[in-house]
Order: structure tokens, then sequence, then C-alpha cells
């Protein structure tokens, strides 16, 4: 990589505690803080703690919406194990290995760089009780990026500051005598400098960014049950519901976070649990009831690899099937899926606002590659307003809960106001609510369900459509910025394509996306599944070209930009 | 007392226009009339009310009173209440189950639902079967009733909720029958005055499925005791009770579950201060 | 009934707003069981639970109308007096879908009698005499209505003296 790269990708792994994962946060913060957008991933082994780990950064001048095809830099604290990350950290003969010498022989992957620093890290520490190898690797890799030193230590200083000035001094010293040590290499991997960002910046998850968007989009109840990678959104919101005069209770399973959002937002408080794919499978029985009661709920689903247990720490897209059609009966509801980091606030926020605003369950798919990656992102200029629920105020006597007519969104009485009193069923009701099992309430109640959300206008944030082409990729979720970035590669080869990815996957837009289709000869299907769930799901609602191929794969191996690009440029010289 | 002054809450403001379809003679009509006179002795008005239920024949309780309802889903009523009550503390929440409802499938949640101690009334009509499906044995079911299911019986042991109710931190623990529905009204009226997690298990026979619980009226008894709020007593007494004990057992002093709060209210586009770069 | 579930009465106002309370609660649980039986279809029955449900609430208002400016206060606020089941009220246990005329008519006969029980033991009971009068009075009145529903029941025979067996029965499906 010639100095001025216009994007960096560095990867540093270790095991044992080395504390790759912190470096990782802290080299992302310092490069902010000059300016660059950064994308910062992690992947660990199955060991809770000391297992290994690798930190995967992409630093760049623009903002990054997914990895690089190869990176840049690796940097091995030690390689215990590191060959399991053999797959995620392509590396080319260009990258830069760095690696101490003490530490043995490099993992097969790394064969692949053919420039190497040695950079004696265990030797290093043995200089200083309080210095830790991950420090000095952080100081090296700031060096060869190019980073503004001072940066990088006041990131330090900041990281520790609860330690006492001894622990950031010594680590201050320890991040120095990394670089010192690789002095003569300073910049050999540096990215093109750019001016500090004006606006303000967040730096931010999207699990962190969900969980904002929700709360800002007027979520003030959550119930929780852990699990990965679903737990971070329910430990942020923890502490800042309370804040903004919200709640957060743990529920004893899924079965029950699911329903405790049901009663509260049946109480009229707006409501969201997170969880990931198991959990959602024990919560489908109540996004029924949700559905035929008219509860607004939001269910915040962080996928990760399935079935079963399945890679809770690796992403996949394969809940789509269980998210679309998983519930029994006929129970419309909507399904968004974030885009990219600062598209889960988006997404969070306007699912809980259409969930209000329509009182039906709302899916946001994310997933693990969305939730934990943290990036840089500018901070949301425009604030849309928080959802608004319809309720009834007692004026239009006697009250009919499930009031056919109108745009099919009934106006909803809150516990506690007079003379609307009515009993919320999971039963086949009558306008009132009253259980019945008669042929023509459920047949005008499935209407009226199912017409409040495909009557709805979505606006364009239904999807993403980008650039105009007789070829057109269709991709969803985590992927968009892949695709976005594997047609931009394509382009540089000659050969253009639209980029269309639907935020909305229910309900489906057949209009909007025959519009969008208009002209398209040949379409690429990417996904990250097994099964070509998406390309299955849109057959079955849209009509797609005759010329359709799709890249698929399951996870935890991601699908990189150059895949697309190739199929691009391959497909079209068929 | 003058003649004129009309009753100001009456047992009938609470029942709506929906028709029970319950068995005549099932117990659940007198559970229905012992929870409307116990909340015209409340005396609130019925909108500050709620019911939860899940499914079975008890669980269609909700809609057969006029206050606000909630007809869920077979086993989560109890955690449908727990959110409605921590989000709308203001209103007052009776959660109603079965036998299968609330201790087989919802087990966990009542569990749960004990320990947590959040101030509701939880009631269940416990007519030892499952009357909805038609006649499948309970967790409370007599090891050697015979059904469809569990021909000769299911040799297993029965659950006994009011000692679970105990053990899994329950603030108050009541047993009901349905017959006595003065009594009845009375016990629910004192669960729901009770901060807490209160228990009230409710007799209410299923005379389609369980005709032989008939006799039941002949079997209850007053508890020979006074409710005490030592679990330990407590304990001993419903282990070694005959499952006809009528009045409240066990009455707690443990402090609800209270949610966390802020000393101040901050506003929500203020909370994205801790991303900033 | 047993001695426990006896309120104390006290005085005559109190005994006129218990009196009134037993026809009133023998009348909404008539309407209860003619509910039941109109939502299980037996027609019949249903209108025979009607017939006796406006007979006690005629019974109701007279004893209203008795107490005259005594009034009958709130008969024991939401709840009642009674710490089981209001005497006169009809047991609902006893309740069947397929239940007959005769079935009905025992039903009432054995609420009247508690009726009449409870009203001849208040009027041996250690009370005021004025309430132990108007006890008997009530007593009177109950013997009656016991004697009537024994002319019914003549009227109304047994069904069958065997029972066809339950048309729908429970463990049919
Ligand atoms: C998930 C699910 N499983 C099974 C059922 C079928 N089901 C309905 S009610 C019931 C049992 C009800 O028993 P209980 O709670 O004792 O109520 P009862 O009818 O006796 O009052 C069952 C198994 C259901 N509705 N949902
Ligand atoms: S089946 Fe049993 S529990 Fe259900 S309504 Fe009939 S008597 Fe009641
Ligand atoms: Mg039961």
């Amino acid at each position: 990589m010639t100095s001025g790269a216009s994007s960096v990708s560095v990867a540093m792994v270790g095991s044992g505690g080395a504390g790759v994962l912190t470096t990782g946060e802290m080299l992302l913060e310092a490069a902010c803080a000059a300016g660059w957008n950064g994308l910062l991933t992690r992947s660990v082994g199955p060991q809770i703690r000391g297992g290994e780990a690798a930190s995967l950064l992409r630093l760049a001048r623009a903002p990054v919406e997914c990895m690089a095809d190869q990176f840049d830099l690796l940097v091995g604290i030690d390689w215990v194990n590191a060959g399991r990350f053999g797959d995620e950290i392509p590396l080319g003969p260009a990258s830069l290995l760095v690696c101490d010498p003490a530490a043995g022989a490099p993992p097969p992957m790394a064969a692949n760089a053919k420039r190497v620093i040695q950079l004696p890290i265990a030797e290093l520490t043995k200089a200083h009780p309080a210095w830790r190898a991950n420090m000095i690797a952080l100081g090296a890799a700031g060096h060869l990026l190019g980073l503004d030193e001072a940066a990088l230590h006041g990131v330090i200083a900041k990281r520790f500051a609860t330690k006492g000035s001894e622990v950031v001094t010594a680590n201050v010293a320890a991040a120095a005598a990394g670089a010192q040590a690789v002095d003569g290499d300073r910049g050999r991997v540096a990215l093109a400098p750019v001016a500090p960002a004006a606006a303000k910046r967040w730096l931010i998850t999207g699990n962190e960014a969900v969980a904002l968007g929700a709360l800002q989009g007027g979520i003030r109840f959550a119930a929780a049950y852990p699990i990965t990678p679903a737990s971070d959104i329910l430990e942020w919101l923890a502490p800042n519901l309370t804040k903004v005069g919200g709640t957060l209770v743990q529920a004893e399973d899924e079965l029950a976070s699911v329903n405790m959002i049901i009663g509260a937002s049946y109480g009229g408080v707006p409501s969201l649990t997170a969880t990931s794919g198991p959990g959602l499978s024990l919560m489908i029985e109540s996004l029924g009831l949700a559905t035929a009661s008219e509860v607004p709920i939001v269910i915040v689903d962080v996928m990760r690899g399935g079935p079963s247990t399945g890679i809770p720490t690796k992403s996949e897209q394969s809940d789509l099937n269980i998210a679309v059609y998983g519930m029994h009966g006929d129970a419309p509801h909507l399904v968004i899926a974030p885009q990219s980091v600062g598209d889960c606030w988006v997404s969070a926020h306007w699912a809980t606002g259409l969930a209000e605003a329509l009182q039906a369950p709302a899916i946001v798919l994310s997933d693990q590659f969305l939730g934990q990656a943290q990036t840089a992102i500018h901070r949301p200029a425009e604030r849309p307003p928080a959802g608004q629920r319809r309720v009834a105020d007692g004026a239009t006597l006697p009250y009919a809960r499930y009031a056919l007519g109108g745009d099919g969104v009934s106006p909803m009485a809150i516990p506690g106001t007079a003379h609307c009193a009515y009993t919320a069923d999971g039963l086949t009701h009558t306008e009132r609510g009253t259980p019945t099992s008669g042929a023509r309430d459920h047949l005008a109640q499935l209407d009226k369900r199912r017409d409040k959300l495909d009557g709805h206008e979505y606006g364009p944030l239904w999807a993403t459509i980008e650039g105009e082409s007789e070829i057109a990729v269709l991709t969803w979720g985590s992927l968009t910025g892949v695709v976005r970035e594997g047609i931009a590669q394509a382009r540089a080869d000659g050969v253009s394509a639209k980029l269309i990815a639907p935020r909305l996957l229910l309900p489906t837009r057949p209009a909007e996306m025959s519009a969008a289709l208009a002209g398209v000869k040949r379409l690429l299907v990417v996904e990250q599944t097994h099964g070509q769930q998406f390309l299955k799901y849109l057959r079955a609602h849209y009509d797609l070209p005759a010329a359709v191929s799709v890249l698929h794969r399951p996870g935890p191996l991601p699908i990189r930009p150059h895949e697309v690009r190739r199929h691009l440029i391959e497909g079209g010289s068929r | 007392m003058n003649a004129a002054e009309p009753l100001k809450c009456r047992p009938s403001d609470y029942k709506s226009e929906v028709k029970p379809i319950w068995c005549p003679g099932c117990g659940d009509y007198h559970v229905l009339m012992a929870l409307t006179r116990a909340m015209a002795a409340l005396g609130l008005p019925p909108e500050r009310l709620a019911v939860v239920s899940g499914i079975g024949c008890s669980s269609r309780i909700p809609a057969y009173t006029n206050c606000y309802g909630f007809h869920g889903v077979h086993g989560r009523s109890l955690a449908v209440a727990t959110g409605l009550k921590i989000a709308r503390p203001d209103i007052t929440v009776i959660c109603a189950s079965g036998d299968g409802d609330g201790y087989s499938i919802g087990g966990n949640h009542f569990l749960h639902a004990c320990r947590r101690n959040v101030d509701l009334a939880y009631i269940v009509m416990d007519n030892h079967i499952y009357g909805m499906t038609k006649g499948q044995p309970s967790p409370t079911t007599e090891p050697d009733f015979d059904t469809a299911l569990a021909p000769g019986g299911t040799g297993l042991r029965p659950f006994n909720p009011l000692v679970v109710a105990l053990a899994s931190g329950a603030n108050f623990v009541a047993r009901a029958y349905s017959g006595n529905p003065n009594e009845t009204a009375e016990l629910i009226v004192d669960a729901i005055k009770h901060p807490g997690f209160s228990f009230v298990e409710i007799l209410s026979p299923c005379v389609t499925y369980r005709p032989d619980q008939r006799s039941w009226k002949d079997r209850v008894h007053p508890a020979p005791v006074t409710p005490t709020d030592d679990p330990a007593r407590a304990a001993r007494r419903l282990m070694t009770d005959d499952g006809f004990n009528l009045g409240v057992l066990y009455r707690g002093n443990r402090a609800p579950y209270k949610p966390p709060t802020a000393a101040a209210m901050l506003a929500p586009e203020s909370l994205d201060e801790e991303f900033v770069v | 009934m047993s001695g426990a579930n006896v309120p104390p009465v006290t005085s005559v106002a109190a005994l006129y707003g218990i009196a009134h309370r037993i026809e009133a609660d023998a009348a909404e649980r008539y309407v209860m069981l003619a509910d039941q039986m109109e939502t299980h279809n037996n027609l019949e029955l249903a209108r025979m639970f009607r017939d006796l449900a406006r007979a006690e609430r005629l019974h109701a208002d007279k004893i209203r109308d008795l107490a005259g400016s005594i009034g009958i206060g709130d008969g024991g606020g939401p709840i009642g007096p009674w710490k089981s089941d209001s005497p006169e009220a009809a047991d609902l246990y006893a309740a069947r879908y397929d239940m007959s005329p005769h079935d009905a008519l025992r039903l009432a006969l054995a609420a009247e009698e508690r009726a009449l029980a409870f009203y001849t033991d208040l009027a041996a009971a250690k009370v005021d005499r004025a309430v132990r009068d108007l006890a008997a009075s009530f007593a009177v009145e109950e013997r009656e209505h016991v004697a009537l529903c024994h002319r019914l029941l003549e009227r109304y025979p047994p069904a069958s003296a065997v029972r066809p067996g339950d048309p729908d029965a429970p463990g049919d499906r």
C-alpha cells in the first residue's frame, strides 16, 4: 500500500486477554479524532475470557459500511489459535505483517503477506512492569498508519483516566516505545490526510444505534432476556430508559419478554425487546397475538448463524424466513432491515413510529455484523418526529376498539380512559372485541389488519435505490454496503449496475419494486444465507427479470465487494 | 341509612354485556360473581382496573367484566400483567389463570412473578383439569384420575401451587373456594390491597370433566389458623395442608418490586452526547 | 347453611336490609341461570328462570315497600353479609345444560327452604322482639313459597325416572 491510500484495513490478533479488542477501539477512536472514518468489527473464539480475539478495522477518508477485500496490515501480538481467523483476514502480497519473532511461526494465512516487520513485543514489555503488549502494538500500528501521536496518547489518557495517572503514564510510554520500534517504517500504510470533520460525529455500534433510535423514536419500556449478539441493546437501554422516565425489566425468558412488552404497550407505553434467532423463535406465537390484538411492539432481531444455537458470535441473514413467514395464521406485520450502522438508528426510529402509527408489531432485522460493528458516522441532521398512536378519548360511543373503515387503524383506548374499557383479544373478535368464530368477522378483521399496513404510504425510506442500468443488484441489510462497494469496483471496470436494497421487507411494495426494476434486464441477488431465502422471498412477491443470478453464502464468512464485482463483470460477458 | 341512597358501586357495574359461555354449573361463574363483588367493594371505577388472562375456560373471564381486559395466549398472562403494571403503576391489575395455563405452560412465569413481587393480584381457577381442551390431566390432577390422554391416571405427584408460591417469594398466599363467593370476594379484595404479588388459588369445580368436584363443598373448611408472616411456619402448614383449607395462609411484608428511577429527567435528544466525537 | 354464615341481625332496619338483599340476590342468580340456559339453547328453562327472577324481584320490591321510611340500607355492601352465599340464591353448581323444569324447581325449592330456615332460626334466636316478629312474618312468606314449589313440582314431574343419557356427553369429542 502506498502512502496516502483512501482506505486502509488493519487486523490485530492476540490471545489470552492480550487486549486486542480494546486496542482496536482505541485505534478507531484516535483515527476518528483525526477526521478519518472507520469501521471496527471483532471476532472472538468461544471462550468467555482469555480466548483468541481479532480486531478488524477499516479506516477511510469517506464513510465505510463494509470491510475491504483485503487487509493492509496484520499485527500479531501472538498467534495462539490465530489460524481460526484465516478466512476472515484475507491478506495479499502488498499486505504488511507485523509480528513478534518470539511468538513463533505466523499462521498459514500470513504467508500471503510478503512484507514483514519484526517487532519484539514481548521483549519490549519487559522494560517496565506496567507495560502491556497491546499498548506496544497500538503505538506501533498508529505509527505505521501515520496517526498523530498526540491524538493517540489523548485516547489512551481518556480510556485509562479512572485508573489513575500512573497507569496512563505507563500506557502512553508503552505506546511510544512501540512507535519508536517501528520508526523506520512510519507511515508505510498511511491514509491520505483529511481535514477534521466539521460536523459532530458519532462513534457508535449498530446495537447502540438501534437502542438510541428506538428510544428517541419513543420507546419507553423494554423487557430483556440476554442473548448474543443482541444483549448490548438491552444493556444500553437499561440505564438510559431510566434517564428519560422509562423502564427496562429483565424477563425470565423470551416468552415473557415479548408478552411483557405487549402488556406495557397495551397500557399505552411504546415498548421494545431485542433478541436473536433462537429468542425470536420463542416469541413468534405472541407476535401473532400482537398482530391480532393490534398492540404495537418493536422486536429487534440481531441475526446470528443458525439454526439452533448455530454460531452465536457470527453474522448471517438466515432469520429472514422466520421474520417474514414465521407466524401461524395470516399475520400481517412490519419487517424493517437496517443497511448500515448509521441506518440502525434510522430503521429503529422508523420502525417504532410505524408500529405505533399502524398498531402492529414491527421486527427490526439487524445482524451481528451491524450490531457489533463500531463506526464513526454523521450525527443525523434531521430527526423524524416520534410516531404517534391514534388513541380513543371516549368522544365516540359506544366504543368499538376494532372498528372497521377508514384506513384500518382504529383508535386504541388506553387503560384509564373512561367509557372505553374493552378486552383486547387474540381470539377472532368483532369490532367491539367480543370473541367470535364467525366467517364474516374473521374476514373483516383480517382485511382490516392487512389493509392498514398495505395502504400506508411509506415514502422513500422503503428502499435504497442508486444508479440506473440494465443490470441491477438486489440485496438487503448489512450486505447493502458490500454491494455498493462491489458496484463501484465494477464501474471502474466499465460495468455499471443499479443498487436496489429494500429496507421495508414487509409489507411488500409491488408497485414500487416494479418501478425500481423497470428496464432491468439482468439481476444479481446477493445475500448471506445458505438457502437463498432472499431470492425465494423476491420470487414470491415480485416480478423479476428473466435473467437472475445469485451470490449467496451462509455466515460466518462475509461476502466481500470483489465477489460482487466479479459476478457483475463475469455475468456481463456471458 | 337513607332508603333512597343508591349503592355507589354495584357488582353489576363491573359486568359486561358479554354472556359467559361456561357450562352451566361451572365454578367459574361463581368466580366471576366474586370478582365483580370484589371490584365493587374496592370502589374503583372500571377503567382503573385491568384483568389479564391467558387461554382456558377460566381465562375467558376478562371479557365478562366491564374493565380493561387482555385475553392473550396460553400461559403468558403473568408476563402481560407484569409489563402492564410496571408500565402503568396507576392501574390496578388482576391476572387470571387456570391450573393448566398458570401451572403448566405458564409455570416458569409463576415462579418469577412470585420472585419479582410486582404489585399484582393473581387468581388461579384450579379445577385440576384442562377444561377447555376437554379433559386432559393438569399439573394439579390427582395421580389416579383416569383420562383419555392418561388412561388409569398419570401416576404423577400433583403440583402444590401454594407451597411453590411461598417458596418463590409471593407476598400473599390464600386459598378460596368458588362456592363461597363472598369469602372469595373478600380474599380477592385482600389480595388486591396487599402490596406486592398476591396469589389466590381458587378451587373452582369443572362440573363437566370433574363432576366429582361437586363434593368439594363438603370438603372445604376454614383454615384453623390465623395468617402468618413467617414463611417457615406458613411452609410447614402448607406442606401438611389437606388442600381444602380456606383463607389467607401467608401474609408477607416484603416490599413490592420497584423499577429504578432517575433523580433528574433528561431529554431523549440529549442521550446521544455519549457517542459524539 | 352453617351458623357462621348468618350475619348478626340486631335491628328491624338491619333485617329489612338483609331480607331485601336475600330476594335481590335470588333474582340475580336466576337471571344468571336464565342467561346460561339461553347460551346453551335450553330455552324452556331460560323462560322458567326468568319467571323465577321476576317473582323474586317482586318480593324484593315488596320488602322495600314494607320497610317504608325505615329503608333497606345497603344490604351488607357489594359483597353482602353472608360468609359463603346468600341463602335464597340458587345453587349454581346444580345447573346442567340439559336440566328439566323439574330440576329447576328442585333448585328453587332448595333455595326457598334455605331462606325459610334462615328466618325460622332468626325468629327463635335471642334477639330483639321486633326482629323476631318480623323474621317470623318473613318465615310465613317463605313457607308459602316452599309450598308453591312443591305444587309446581307435582305439575312438572321428573322427565323420566331414568335419565336417557347425556346426548352431548363430555367424553364424546
Ligand atoms: C400454545 C397452546 N398450546 C395449547 C393450547 C390448547 N389449550 C387451550 S386451553 C388449554 C388448557 C387450559 O387448561 P386450564 O388452564 O386449566 O383452564 P380451564 O379450561 O381448565 O379453565 C390448552 C392446552 C393453546 N391454546 N395454546
Ligand atoms: S369444561 Fe369445565 S371448566 Fe370449562 S366451562 Fe365447562 S365446567 Fe367450566
Ligand atoms: Mg383447569
